[in-house]
């Protein structure tokens, strides 16, 4: 089988395989063009005949119940990233799946962190097929030097939903690491010794697997209140001494940052949406991860509290600086879809207000509406961005895929999306003639925000409008990225091979555009 | 790249949490050509352009072999011709500089009277704090080769200050440089007179014979040089003798235009502590408020030094304004926003500025010699400083350039 093939030019100009991993694809044809039709995957039929009568589901081992699940050459196993960087399932996964010799297999993970990096050697000796999800660190230089065997698929969070309902994936396996759950199956992230907040993000898993394993250090006699994935849709209970280390979802990118130049960019951000008119009572929001971002939130709090507004909505990622604005009462509601850190965890479990959410409610390509597009603005970093307002994400300038997608396509649909970046990192100019890899069209990208000047996309005649007598220093993306390449000099382009070594899918399960492998 | 039994010179940093810098070894060898090798993080988007300044830095003073290693984590091309430059003078003695163009918005002065609230502190020797100093927007940077700059680093930290003065942006700030103290500083001179500087701080001043052989040296570079706009100086105060000498060394030149406090030398001299009520500094201070409104220059402020309390270094701006000073240094970029904010009038002050320059205006709609508001008489000084304020506030972003039609 060819890692890919029938290579064509997509809408944005780009060339994309429409055949990876042996299974056709449609090409990117544009925002909201792809309506696929017909019914939706549906999970295999079951009958409650076939699973114990007093509900006890649990299994000795999570190998007992990879077994009991009829693990085998080339499937699909899917794994998620509520622990963020404290996960201790995945690997275990893939050590019991070499003892027993299996091979192919493909791993289907709602994101990838540093944690994981050792599954570097199950890819290498075959017990790993590829990966579908988000390759980071050790995984993306892997992939990037064209080492996996299959092709690399990257796709949003909303995307990953899309795909298991468009049958694009089948997921053979789902395990879940739950920090609190009964034997029946039913789990909860927001309570036990390892609470990590909310499981939104198995939640597709749990309903479109063949089999589902919930795995918990922290079983409660039936039933578990609150039930975030229910046991309705469970096969298997394991009970195992740790499931994950909830200190370790804090990472660096979701502390606020302390860098005078980040928080001027903050500061900027905050000022342009409120010269822009978008800060108003009962105005909504979301702010990424990364430190600037979160900074954001600050500035946000101070004019809400300064003016005697408030905040309808927030979408999560929750964290700290989040809940305090809950608890000040400068916001109504947090509808979050995972926890940066434990006060965010504590928060969803005591507060009302502090709502669990999935890629279902907020970014689902099949639903009917989904939140993103509802939000006033979203605050969203990126590695580069070039003349046209695309977006990369995924890869560093010099091509080696660096971050997944997560929820990042998924938010360009809100009603104004703001990029705060600076200029250039270490003499590497951010904004480029053409982002390396193209995550993000230009035309959802609204505001580039750098500590050199604000660029607005022509595109929105009536933020520049409103902008027209702003203090703010607006300029043009070309001016922009003059100033960039006077500062640091004009970068020369990385060597990239023609070979793809992945793809990055849009948010339709369309083929957006190829990750290409670099030449060491 | 190994460096074995060779007379050796190095420059610039590297290691944890260095960025934006490059670490430079240099060897002159009798053959081989130019042997260099670059060590960079940038190296896939910027190595062909390291190497290419560094073989013409190294062929501007005529070397043709040597070894040269560049440890680079992302500096831009003026930092990196002044790294090499200084360890090619470290072995070759030679009059040749290598310059940087002047960037064209560079090309500015400034005048005597403008606002010098904020002046950013950069050490002299850390490039990565010069490139985003100006997005900050302080009144002045000031590269400091004195008490920031290790000995062992003073004499690269001057290729550095001025390529920076000439090619890296500030966005408007004055560009100000504090050289060492007299004599030492005096060597410093020859690299930033010529070299697009706006003003020189002169630490630890006693008496007014320094100031007049600084000029003398000044005054002389820029003939040499051609160099016809003004430079400022802003003498530093901050021995027991330099406060008791204070109002001479205010006059003394009339390129001084204002003269700033140092406390921490100050007190060290009196034998006493620095503490936050600033007892034992008052006289001090005051006399130097007084020397400075006496002879007509600015009086600013020393440092506050904890970064993280903003609101303890509002109390200590507000302070400092009761006092007389018109402005104060900053170590950290966030300092600049609070220091602009209360320096800058407050409400009181705009609304009474308002009232007198309305009834200025009034006055002379009516052809009236004499301002009055309400019964009281208004002295044109008066007038003068409310202009000042109204000016200030619109400038600031206080009040709306058109604030008589609002009102």
């Amino acid at each position: 089988m060819k890692k890919y093939d029938k290579l064509v030019s997509n809408a944005a100009g780009r060339i994309v395989p429409t055949e990876i991993n042996g299974v056709d694809q449609y090409p990117y044809m544009g925002i909201g063009k792809h309506k696929p039709s017909g019914r939706k995957y549906a999970p295999q039929i079951v009958s409650c005949s076939d699973y114990p009568a007093d509900g006890n589901k649990t299994i000795p081992s999570l190998k007992d119940a990879l077994i009991k699940s009829g693990l085998r050459d080339g499937m699909v196993i899917s794994t998620h990233h509520h622990f963020r960087n404290g996960d201790l399932i995945a690997i275990q996964i893939f050590d019991i799946a070499k003892e027993m010799g299996i091979k192919d297999l493909v791993w289907f993970p709602s994101a990838s962190f540093e944690c994981q990096s050792v599954l570097v050697k199950y890819l290498e000796d075959g017990t790993i097929h590829h990966i579908e999800g988000s390759m980071n660190g050790p995984l993306g230089s892997f992939t990037s030097e064209g080492k996996m065997k299959g092709l690399g698929v990257l796709r949003s969070h909303g995307g990953r939903y899309q795909a298991v309902q468009d049958g694009e994936i089948i997921i053979d396996i789902a395990v879940i690491a739950a920090p609190t759950a009964d034997a029946f199956g039913n789990a909860t992230g927001d309570r036990g010794s390892a609470a990590c907040g909310l499981l939104g993000f198995a939640l597709a898993d749990s309903q479109y697997a063949n089999k589902v394993v919930v795995v918990t250090d922290n079983l409660v006699p039936f039933p578990c209140i609150p039930w975030q994935i229910q046991g309705n849709n469970v096969d298997y209970v394991v009970v195992v001494d740790k499931v994950g280390i909830p200190e370790k979802i804090v990472s660096g990118t979701t502390e606020i940052t302390k860098s005078p130049d980040r928080l001027l960019l903050a500061e900027m951000t905050a000022q342009f949406c409120d010269e822009a008119g978008i800060i108003r009572d009962g105005f909504s929001f979301q702010a990424g991860a990364g430190g600037t971002a979160l900074s954001i939130g600050i500035y946000f709090a101070e004019i809400l509290r300064a003016r005697g507004m408030k905040s309808r909505w927030a979408r999560g990622g929750s964290n700290k600086y989040l809940v305090k604005m809950l608890e000040d009462g400068l916001l109504d509601y947090i509808l979050d879809g995972q926890t940066f850190d434990l006060e965010g965890v504590r928060s969803m479990r005591e507060n009302e207000g502090h709502v669990n959410t999935s890629p279902f409610t907020s970014y689902n390509y099949h639903g009917k509406g989904n939140f993103s597009s509802m939000v006033d603005v979203v605050i969203l970093g990126a590695t580069e961005i070039d003349v046209n307002f695309n977006g990369n994400v995924v890869t560093h300038s010099d091509g080696y895929l660096l971050h997944g997608i997560g929820g990042w396509q998924n938010c360009l649909h809100a009603k104004c999306t703001i990029i705060p970046i600076p200029l250039f990192r270490d003499r590497i100019p951010v904004i480029v003639d053409e982002v390396t890899t193209l995550c993000g069209p230009g035309d959802l990208i609204d505001v580039i925000v750098t500590e050199r000047g604000i660029a607005i996309n022509p595109k929105r005649t009536d933020l520049i409008e409103k902008m027209k007598n702003s203090s703010l220093p607006i300029r043009t993306i070309e001016e922009l990225k003059a100033e960039g390449e006077r500062i640091c000099g004009k970068a020369a382009k990385p060597k990239l091979s023609d070979e793809i070594v992945a793809v990055v899918k849009w948010v339709d399960g369309t083929i957006l555009d190829s990750i290409r492998k670099v030449e060491k | 790249m190994e460096f074995i039994n060779e007379k050796t010179a190095i420059a610039g940093n590297k290691g944890k949490g260095i960025r934006s810098d490059c670490f430079v070894t240099l060897a002159l060898t009798t053959e081989g050509g130019l042997q260099i090798e670059i060590q960079s993080k940038v190296a896939v988007f910027f190595g062909e352009a390291i190497h290419k300044t560094a073989v013409s830095v190294l062929e501007f003073f005529g070397i043709e072999n040597a070894k040269l290693l560049i440890e680079d984590t992302g500096a831009i091309d003026c930092v990196l011709a002044a790294r090499i430059e200084a360890v090619i003078k470290i072995l070759v003695n030679t009059s040749k500089a290598y310059l940087p163009e002047i960037y064209a918005a560079n090309n500015y002065s400034t005048t005597k009277e403008r606002n010098r609230f904020s002046r950013l502190y950069l050490p002299g020797n850390s490039p990565s704090l010069m490139l985003n100093a100006g997005i900050h927007k302080p009144n002045a940077i000031i590269l400091d080769l004195e008490d920031a700059v290790a000995v062992d680093k003073k004499f690269e930290a001057r290729f550095l200050v001025r390529n920076a003065l000439r090619a890296i942006d500030f966005y408007g700030a004055e560009r100000m440089v504090r050289i060492n103290q007299i004599p030492q500083g005096l060597e410093d001179l020859d690299y930033i007179v010529p070299n697009n500087v706006n003003l020189i701080l002169v630490p630890k001043c006693e008496d007014a014979e320094q100031i007049h052989v600084l000029n003398m040296r000044i005054n002389e570079l820029k003939k040499q040089n051609n160099i016809t706009n003004e430079i400022w100086l802003m003498p530093i105060i901050e021995s027991a003798k330099g406060v008791m000498n204070a109002y001479q060394i205010a006059l003394s030149a009339p390129n001084i235009v204002s003269m700033a406090i140092g406390l921490e030398d100050y007190t060290a001299d009196l034998g006493c502590r620095r503490t936050n009520e600033a007892t034992e500094s008052f006289f001090a201070r005051s006399v130097l408020v007084n020397a400075c409104r006496a002879s007509g220059i600015q009086p600013i402020d020393s440092v506050f030094s904890d970064i993280a309390d903003m609101e303890a270094l509002k109390e200590n701006v507000l302070k400092s304004k009761a006092l007389g000073f018109d402005g104060m240094g900053c170590i950290h970029p966030r300092q600049i926003k609070v220091i602009h904010e209360y320096f800058a009038p407050d409400s009181i002050e705009i609304e009474k500025a308002k009232k007198i320059v309305l009834a200025f205006d009034e006055a002379t709609a009516q052809g009236l010699g004499v301002v009055s508001l309400g019964t009281k008489m208004i002295d044109p000084p008066v007038v003068k400083r409310a202009v000042k304020t109204i000016d200030l506030a619109i400038n600031m972003g206080k009040l709306s350039k058109d604030w008589r039609n609002e009102a």
